[in-house]
């Protein structure tokens, strides 16, 4: 549907896992200098100039499968490991995230205001790194080019495209389940009271004009909710009060909570089962962003100094998964497998035939 | 007038109070709703005591055929079409029921183009293809908008802004595109009619965009443009037209009556705390019902007194569907005695009946 998604889509989901990612150093006690460099890293990666230039390009939403890859490729460009089921836990946490936050959104336009809560956090994250600074500082201004003048039934077109993303997704994440804004079934909870959005007024009122303009009379209904009048509006510029708590980080040290993952057996359907069925239409995507990705050159250290990472599941799922350090080979060789159906020259030109195959195998992923 | 009533077990002392409807079983779907403008579509079949039932999924079109007895389902699925060069999904941006004097269609428009299928979804009778770029443009392409005009047109909205009119012959494939309607400059979001096929108006269609500009036309071998109701850069999701006045649901939740021809605005309801997705009329009894993101379903009822050129708005009941952003809702006969809500993510249509 709408062709500008992916930026938002993209920066939002990263924003995310950087919170995730910077709660588990820190309970894990990473060492400052590994934590930082492993945060730096990933960051330079998300802001890369050629990555950002493709994706900034107008194109259809990625399919879950081939955003997924995306994302374990970011994961995997620092010095950090994480093990499959860790990352499959991580990108279910992200999702899930995103997900109610574009549901909760009051105005479709809101989604700009939760991207930025999500910039300015990754800003403070590389605060005291010129260099990195300077590329989120360009992401922003690409961001307020391409999506301030955007009218709000185009921001509702970015907003039901993503939605199609998340169709069924019902993962119950500790976090919310806590806060019950989800409930057990998975499902978010959607209050019928607070502030309305802004741009609304408080409903209950009828108003009836002459053929004149003249108002004739009023009369107030019951709304059956418990609305107030919308709080002023978030700030759209490099800086700025966004006024939503939409995109700040649920992790951080103030609020001692674990990323845990809980009942994720409950929906299976969301959890991606690498598909040995080679898919050439995601593995022309992956060509483009993935291998952008994964082509970028990180600086690593001379000796294997990995950091490796779990994403902790709760008592309530079927026991604890440990990572077994792995050196970078091996690594490699994972995200190899992963993308097996790569030929050296990376280059994929299916024919068109294979291309419609594939299409509908896609479609019925969907 | 204050009307007591129980409720709950308690007396309530408000007219609106009392529950005017109660649910009823809703049906299963096959998946669940996308969240779309206007995400279901109805077809009551009085001959043959069923109502048909439409809602879409991302490229797909859940149709349920239900009889009025309760007894029978039947489930059916339509895809998307692609053209032979696959290049993308072609998500599905709205499916409805077009209802002309001599035959029933059903019309699906997506990224790719719009189908017509008879109304049980067992043939396709046309296919038109729209223009869409080689390599993805910022403008999306996709068709939206879809009614059924006077005796024998269907007209269906771009995302260009253009309205494309179909001639449809009373039986057979030979449909054909036969004008062209360039007026709006914003994607088309949703359209109506009034007067199919019966008694002469003077308006007979209404198309709405993304920037909330309401166009009012004449049907005819060349549709007329009578009127133009500038919008306040709000989208208008959904529109209807009744007795030559525009009912529009707005992105504020906001409900707007306007006189079709000349503009004047009737009435101003602050209708819902979110967007609003769907209305829809009952025109025998002048109900109307509005569904928006906020989870609220409403009816009200309208007056029209055409001596005074007055309008009269009145709220009678609520339902809210918890947690749930409703994308569909439509009356399921011409009385407002039943109506059907959808919802994103939820995989049933929720039916209530009158008390």
């Amino acid at each position: 549907m709408s062709s500008r998604t992916l930026p938002l889509l993209f920066i939002n989901l990263g924003g995310e896992m950087l919170y995730i990612l910077d709660q588990r150093l820190r309970a894990q006690n990473i060492p400052a200098d590994k934590a930082k460099k492993v945060m730096n890293d990933i960051i330079t990666t998300m802001f890369n100039k050629k990555f950002l230039e493709e994706l900034f390009k107008p194109q259809e939403l990625y399919s879950k499968k081939a955003l997924r890859t995306v994302f374990d490729r970011l994961a995997h460009a620092s010095i950090m490991r994480l093990n499959q089921a860790s990352m499959d836990k991580l990108y279910d946490l992200m999702t899930m995230a995103f997900k109610y936050q574009v549901l909760l959104c009051p105005r479709p336009k809101d989604i700009l205001l939760v991207s930025f809560n999500h910039m300015d956090a990754i800003k403070d994250f590389v605060k005291d790194t010129p260099s990195i600074l300077s590329q989120v500082d360009e992401t922003y201004r690409q961001l307020i080019e391409m999506y301030t003048p955007l009218s709000s039934g185009e921001f509702q077109l970015i907003r039901q495209t993503l939605l199609i993303f998340f169709q069924d997704m019902h993962i119950r994440v500790s976090i919310f389940l806590k806060d019950k804004v989800q409930n057990s079934n998975g499902r978010f909870v959607l209050p019928t009271s607070g502030s309305v959005p802004h741009g609304t007024q408080v409903p209950g009122l009828i108003r009836i004009f002459s053929c004149t303009g003249e108002e004739l009379t009023r009369q107030q209904f019951n709304n059956g909710g418990n609305y107030n009048a919308a709080l002023r509006e978030g700030s759209f510029e490099i800086f700025g009060d966004r006024v939503t708590k939409l995109g700040t980080n649920m992790y951080s040290v103030s609020r001692p909570v674990e990323t845990h993952m809980s009942g994720t057996s409950k929906n299976s359907a969301q959890h991606t089962k690498v598909s040995a069925a080679p898919n050439p239409l995601a593995k022309e995507e992956l060509n483009l962003l993935a291998r952008l990705m994964g082509g970028l050159e990180v600086e690593k250290p001379g000796n294997t100094d990995s950091v490796s990472l779990h994403v902790i599941p709760d008592e309530l799922s079927y026991g604890v998964i440990n990572i077994q350090a792995t050196k970078d080979q091996q690594a490699n060789a994972e995200l190899a497998k992963i993308m097996g159906e790569f030929t050296e020259s990376g280059d994929q030109s299916p024919g068109a035939s294979s291309k419609g195959d594939d299409l509908l195998a896609m479609m019925d992923g969907l | 007038s204050v009307a007591i009533c129980s409720e709950n077990g308690g007396l309530v002392a408000s007219k609106e109070d009392c529950s005017m409807y109660h649910k009823e079983k809703s049906i299963q779907i096959k998946n669940s709703a996308s969240a779309l403008y206007n995400n279901l579509g109805v077809l009551r079949i009085a001959p043959r005591r069923l109502t048909y039932f439409t809602v879409v999924h991302a490229n797909v079109v859940n149709m349920i055929s239900a009889s009025w007895d309760g007894l029978n389902y039947s489930h059916r699925q339509l895809q998307s079409k692609e053209p032979n060069v696959a290049t993308s999904t072609s998500l599905i941006m709205q499916a409805a029921f077009c209802a002309l004097p001599s035959r029933d269609l059903l019309v699906v428009t997506s990224q790719k183009g719009i189908q017509m299928y008879e109304s049980d979804g067992s043939i396709m009778v046309y296919w038109h293809a729209l223009d869409t770029p080689e390599t993805p443009t910022e403008q999306a392409v996709f068709a939206r908008g879809i009614s059924a005009v006077w005796e024998n047109y269907i007209c269906v909205g771009v995302s260009s802004g253009a309205i494309l009119v179909f001639d449809v012959p009373s039986k057979g494939s030979n449909i054909t595109l036969s004008e062209v309607l360039e007026e709006h400059k914003e994607s088309i979001t949703d359209m109506a009619s009034e007067c199919s096929g019966s008694q002469e108006c003077i308006a007979n269609l209404v198309t709405a965009d993304d920037e909330g500009n309401l166009c009012v036309w004449k049907s005819g071998e060349e549709f007329q443009l009578l009127n133009k109701i500038p919008g306040f850069d709000m989208s208008c999701s959904s529109v209807k037209l009744w007795k030559g006045t525009v009912v529009a649901g707005y992105g504020t939740g906001q409900i707007r009556l306007y006189e079709a021809v000349t503009g004047i605005l009737h009435a101003e309801v602050n209708a819902h705390a979110r967007w609003i997705y769907s209305l829809d009329i009952a025109p025998f009894s002048g109900l109307l019902l509005s569904a928006a993101e906020d989870s609220l379903v409403r009816v009200w009822h309208l007056t029209m007194t055409p001596e005074t050129n007055s309008v009269e708005v009145a709220h009678l009941h609520n339902e809210c569907v918890t947690d749930t952003q409703i994308c569909g809702a439509k009356f399921c006969d011409g009385d407002g005695y039943a109506f059907a809500v959808t919802g994103y993510d939820l995989s049933e249509i929720i039916r209530y009946v009158q008390s």
